[in-house]
């Protein structure tokens, strides 16, 4: 596209790929035969996967008991994991919705697979609500629905009901949001397509696309409102997911600071979870061209920021606690770093404020190894980060007499393990069958982000096209 | 589009600029263009083409004030009258509790009614079949499609405006 870009920024597309390597590059995985890399993860992911189902369904059969809760402690990797999943979803909107009002072109290299990971990530935070409701076939009580069905209405005054309505709008938003950006790309399969099986399903799920420019100038403007809507909305998913503790009277949880804490923290640990996924589809579809370096440090940048942010915000809670002069709230924060579960605490300090500093050295930031490192430490510290303020707060109450610990069974462990294999076998089914770069994206910032222009370019000079500064590929 | 005629004279071109630059030419030299198909969205091309702004921003305002009409509508009611109580020594209808249930709702209705807007007024949906001036125009050409019934010059003389334009092939497609 005819933008203005600064000569000092270096390419985001490498290797002068032209509109139709774009095409090739990136539809070939989806058209090919499964690699057998694929076919192993796949399979692993789908025993993990069944391994899970079985053990939810027993976790429904049995009852919350087979869980290590206790009357204390009543909430505990359950809702961990749920904070953990939800949190790591918001880096796809992120990514595809705040980054497109900014303008940051980069994003379109690495937005259809942070999507995805939103979608999948949200769909396993919900399994997490479902299971601990114990009796999951009442979930529908959690709508609201007249009293014929129940008792009551619900309670819209209530923190986990604004979670419904928060959780399940962020999901359909998200997930129409995602689908549209498929349709040009999935048009372009359908008419790659060489057998009639792949025509008619990528045909139907084009919905006809045909980019005329009346209905690209629709979409575009379709995309910048949806990208409107989600900006505010991804903000106010996590927001209300930290109002289910902030507007409780538990010390630790009681804190009007949660909110903005809680985002951070959620951009955070999804940015690192996008770095995991992106670094291997990069190596496993060679992709090197598309997810450059620069992506990868552009994306260290964010979680240096956020993680920064969340270290501000873990110091600003002890000064607080320490500054309200309220004895229940200081001991709550001294007793996370100093009690039983200090091991918890001294991980999450690690992983989340320590290791991100690593990437102000350059050389690591841009070190696919550090990365994907650093990115792994990062979502286990953001684990026990929920870890950390859901159980510790609640494992020493008010009354001394009922102190506790929690202690994860076989089936907390294998709980959790189920969202894992549901989101790997999710995951590896979009790679392989959908496009993972958003194609019709990438195209059009190819030009102003290349190295080199296309070949065919034919007709128009240069200095007509963009205006000084130019793009120059001497930049660096 | 129900008033499709046969025959058409596609002029493909290898690049988003020239195409661009080419619907200007095209137009000055007197001649209707029926549509332009690209693999990517250009900016300023739905300008040049003459196409009216979309009103798709006006359909989305009044599907979001929908939305929050809907969830005032609902906590009122339900909270209000329905069954009043009194929860948290907070009012039966407390305006204030209510705001993520009103933005969410809000931000539903939007998204999920301008989607469907989008899809009936391109009329877009699964069992559609497009119609494809040319298969390459969804991977790397740009398409301008012009209608001969609808062009008083005869194919010759268009052909030579595209060409001039700086289409790099120029071909009949009839349906």
């Amino acid at each position: 596209m005819s933008h203005i870009t600064s000569s000092v920024r270096t390419p985001l597309v490498t290797g002068g790929k032209t509109y139709a390597d774009v095409t090739e590059d990136i539809s070939r995985q989806v058209e090919g035969k499964p690699t057998r890399e694929w076919t192993i993860a796949f399979t692993i992911s789908v025993i993990v996967l069944l391994y899970g189902t079985a053990c939810v369904f027993w976790t429904w059969w049995e009852g919350l008991g087979v869980w290590g809760l206790n009357k204390t402690v009543g909430w505990a990797w359950d809702i961990t994991n749920f904070v953990w999943w939800v949190g790591i979803g918001h880096a796809g909107t992120l990514i595809s919705a705040i980054l497109l009002l900014f303008r940051q072109k980069w994003r379109t290299a690495v937005n259809r697979s942070a999507e995805a990971m939103t979608i999948f990530a949200v769909l396993c935070a919900a399994s997490f609500i479902l299971m601990h409701m114990g009796r999951p076939w009442l979930a529908y009580w959690a709508l609201p629905l007249p009293n014929t069905f129940g008792s009551l209405w619900v309670n819209f005054k209530s923190p986990l009901v604004w979670d419904v309505f928060a959780i399940s709008t962020y999901f359909t938003v998200s997930l129409v949001f995602w689908y549209m950006g498929l349709l040009p790309d999935l048009a372009t399969i359908r008419d790659r397509a060489r057998n009639k099986v792949s025509r008619y399903i990528y045909g139907a799920l084009s919905l006809g696309w045909n980019g005329s420019a009346k209905t690209w100038a629709r979409y575009e403007y379709m995309s910048l409102i949806l990208a409107g809507l989600s900006t505010p909305l991804v903000l106010s998913v996590h927001t209300i997911v930290s109002m289910d503790f902030a507007t409780s009277v538990v010390p630790g949880w009681h804190t009007t600071i949660f909110p903005p804490y809680f985002v951070a923290g959620a951009i955070f640990s999804g940015f690192a979870m996008v770095q995991n996924l992106v670094l291997i589809i990069r190596v496993v579809f060679k992709l090197e061209d598309y997810i450059t370096l620069e992506h990868i440090e552009s994306m260290n940048k964010v979680i240096t920021l956020t993680g920064s942010i969340v270290g501000v915000a873990y110091l600003t809670e002890f000064f607080i606690a320490w500054y309200s002069g309220v004895e229940f709230e200081s001991y709550a924060f001294i007793n996370r770093a100093t009690g039983p579960y200090w091991w918890a605490y001294l991980t999450m300090m690690t992983c989340n404020v320590v290791s991100p500093q690593l990437f102000w050295v350059r050389s690591i930031r841009r070190s696919v190894v550090w990365t994907f490192v650093i990115a792994v430490v990062v979502n286990i510290g953001m684990w026990f980060e929920r870890f950390v303020i859901i159980v510790t707060s609640l494992h020493r109450d008010y009354l001394p007499s009922s102190w506790a610990m929690f202690h994860p069974t076989l089936f907390d462990i294998s709980d959790y393990l189920f969202s894992f294999g549901f989101f790997f076998t999710l995951f590896l089914l979009f790679a392989k069958f959908l496009p993972v770069v958003n194609m019709s994206e990438v195209k059009a910032i190819i030009k102003s982000s290349s190295e080199k222009l296309p070949q065919s370019v034919s007709g128009v000079s240069k200095g007509e096209r963009v205006t000084a500064p130019t793009f120059n590929k001497d930049a660096e | 589009m129900s008033e499709l005629s046969n025959k058409f004279l596609v002029g493909i071109f290898d690049d988003d600029d020239v195409v661009l630059k080419a619907v200007r030419e095209v137009k000055d030299a007197g001649v209707r263009i029926h549509e332009v198909y690209s693999p990517f969205a250009i900016h300023g091309l739905d300008v040049a083409l003459g196409h009216p702004r979309s009103r798709l921003g006006i359909a989305a305002f009044m599907f979001a004030v929908s939305g929050t009409l809907s969830a005032l509508l609902l906590t009122a009611y339900t909270e209000k009258w329905d069954w009043p109580m009194i929860i948290g020594g907070k009012d039966s209808w407390s305006f204030p509790t209510y705001m993520p249930i009103i933005f969410e709702l809000t931000v539903l209705f939007c998204a999920l009614g301008m989607v469907g807007t989008f899809l009936l007024s391109n009329n877009l949906g699964p069992t559609v079949n497009p119609l494809m001036f040319d298969l390459r125009t969804t991977d790397n050409k740009f398409a301008m499609a012009i209608d001969l019934d609808r062009n008083r010059m005869d194919e010759g003389q268009i052909e030579q405006i595209l060409k001039r334009s700086g289409a790099a092939e120029v071909n009949l497609k009839q349906f």
